[in-house]
């Protein structure tokens, strides 16, 4: 049951050009324009990281936070306009093995980006790491997407079918900004700065600078701290938003 | 003891804010029995499906499926749905939808059969946004039915069919039904119910005003139509005659009553200038009409 469930809701993604081409491409197409050309450039004392590895790591991140919000967020929200829980939650389908098998998705999607990002960076951006780098840098994005599970969740809750994707943009976006994960936070405005360590995407983003070597500001247990006090927030909050739904729609 | 209750509510009644939906509604449905619920739109028809397949919860009162709450998941295994205005995922092909389901189930019916049962052979590799409003309206039937489930509720399922479709739906339903599976549908179609149900029960507003045969639903009410047409006729001139429901609209009149010779002999006496005089047994739909109307009156 629970591989069936998982494996359709995989191909409902993959059949969606929009999501599959937007998740797998658009993270290589932004490494292709910023992260390409000065790869080789060194980040400058005291790291002496090639640009190519740091932006790899921005990029990762930013590629796996986008399939959990995306994946999650979108489609929940496109299933509850068309009422398609309605017809689920007749069948004898547990709702944990849903839940499961949605999460499941997210993360093979999410893994799916990397297997193409990471041989992008490694070919075109002539990124060398040491193997133990790659392995960190992988787990490490995999692990701290959790928490975007639940914010995608939570999102997909609160927003209607036609205003998520509004909602997301406007959210994820600039926030992708703010975090330095375009450019090194050394080059925002002061304001902003002062800003982003409080945003979970720097602290993702954290995670990977640091597993590729670059300096980061806090240690690397700081950084999961805050990504699980995030979880717990979002968690929270998904669950609440679910629970309203339940007792507006099914009581 | 083996249960031979399927499906069971006992005094229900639901509120939605301030509208009562259900006032008190007791219904038990058998193993094997075939049972359309007839009723006006916001009769309480879908509600009461709603209660017994635990997405809602009845306000006071009870609902039951195999003597088990609603929402365990060991009665819905048993169970087979079918409902108005549900969406499913578009981007699955229908074979795959189908495996879907089927993986929900203890014992599920073999893929191509639920596929055939619901004459979806030549759509099982289309994907369902692909499908004709019919035809997805058939895999909906192969999805209630592909767990092979003891009980099928089924509301509204031929809304939206033109009437050779609606005529085909309902042999399919009547072929699951022939296995000795318990089918409950909701229906405004009547004839849907004369054809398919050996037990009616007609809900208005909320409480059950008959539940009988298709027989004695007839039986209990006017057993004759008379249709004519009359110029210049008013319900005025129509009064006082022994039936159970006038229906004037404009010239043509339909009046439906258990005492065709005194009403025809009253509307000669009355000097009406009648053509095209027609009189007919009352089929479900005319006794239906009279059962409601009788009420609202």
């Amino acid at each position: 049951m629970l591989m069936r469930q998982t494996s359709a809701e995989f191909l409902k993604l993959w059949r969606v050009p929009a999501f599959s081409f937007t998740s797998l491409l658009l993270p290589v197409v932004f490494y292709g324009f910023i992260g390409v050309g000065q790869a080789n450039q060194t980040m400058g004392p005291p790291s002496f990281v090639k640009f190519g590895a740091y932006f790899l790591a921005s990029m990762a991140v930013y590629a796996v936070a986008n399939v959990m919000i995306f994946s999650f967020g979108i489609s929940v929200a496109t299933e509850r306009g068309m009422k398609m829980d309605l017809l689920m939650r007749a069948t004898p389908l547990p709702p944990f093995v849903y839940l499961l098998s949605r999460c499941i998705t997210a993360l093979g999607f999410a893994a799916l980006t990397l297997a193409v990002l990471f041989p992008f960076a490694y070919f075109a951006g002539s990124v060398r790491l040491d193997p133990s780098q790659w392995f960190t840098l992988g787990y490490r994005v995999l692990l701290g997407s959790i928490p975007f599970i639940a914010l995608g969740f939570a999102i997909g809750y609160l927003s209607g079918p036609n205003s998520a994707i509004a909602v997301i943009n406007l959210v994820y976006l600039p926030t992708a900004f703010a975090s330095g994960l375009f450019f090194p936070k050394q080059l925002l405005p002061q304001v902003i700065q002062q800003i982003s360590p409080y945003l979970p995407l720097y602290r993702f983003g954290q995670l990977g600078w640091d597993a590729i070597g670059a300096p980061t500001t806090d240690s690397v247990s700081t950084d999961w701290i805050y990504l699980a006090g995030y979880g717990v927030a979002f968690f929270a909050i998904a669950i609440w938003a679910y629970r309203r739904e339940e007792s507006r729609k099914f009581s | 003891m083996a249960v031979t209750v399927a499906a069971e509510l006992v005094n229900a009644t639901k509120k939605y804010g301030q509208v009562e939906a259900l006032r008190g509604v007791s219904l038990t449905i058998q193993l094997g029995e075939v049972v359309a619920m007839l009723g006006p739109n916001g009769a309480g028809k879908t509600t009461s499906i709603s209660l017994l397949l635990g997405l809602r919860k009845p306000t006071s009162g009870s609902a039951r499926l195999f003597g088990l709450e609603p929402t365990d998941l060991a009665a819905r295994s048993r169970v087979g749905v079918m409902l108005q205005e549900s969406g499913i995922p578009q981007m699955l092909k229908v074979r795959e939808i189908v495996d879907l389901f089927r993986s929900y189930y203890p014992a599920p019916m073999p893929r191509d059969r639920a596929i055939a049962m619901s004459g979806l052979e030549e759509k099982a590799n289309a994907l369902v946004k692909e499908l004709s409003g019919g035809q997805r309206q058939r895999l909906y039937f192969a999805l209630a039915v592909c767990g092979d489930p003891q009980v099928l509720f089924l509301d509204e399922p031929t809304v939206g069919m033109d009437v050779e479709g609606r005529r085909a739906f309902i042999e399919r339903i009547a072929e699951f039904a022939r296995l000795g599976r318990t089918v409950v549908l909701t229906t405004h179609y009547l004839e849907e119910a004369d054809q398919l149900a050996k037990r009616v029960v007609v809900i208005d507003r909320g409480v059950i005003i008959a539940d009988a045969s298709p027989v004695e639903i007839k039986g209990k009410v006017a057993g004759k139509r008379i249709r004519f047409t009359a110029a210049g006729v008013t319900e005025a001139r129509l009064d006082g005659l022994p039936v159970t429901t006038t229906t004037v609209e404009g010239n043509a009149v339909q009046l439906l009553t258990n005492d065709p010779v005194t009403v025809l002999r009253a509307l000669f006496q009355r000097g009406l200038e009648i053509s095209d005089l027609e009189v007919t047994g009352a089929d479900l739909e005319d006794a239906f009409i009279s059962l409601t109307s009788h009420r609202h009156n």
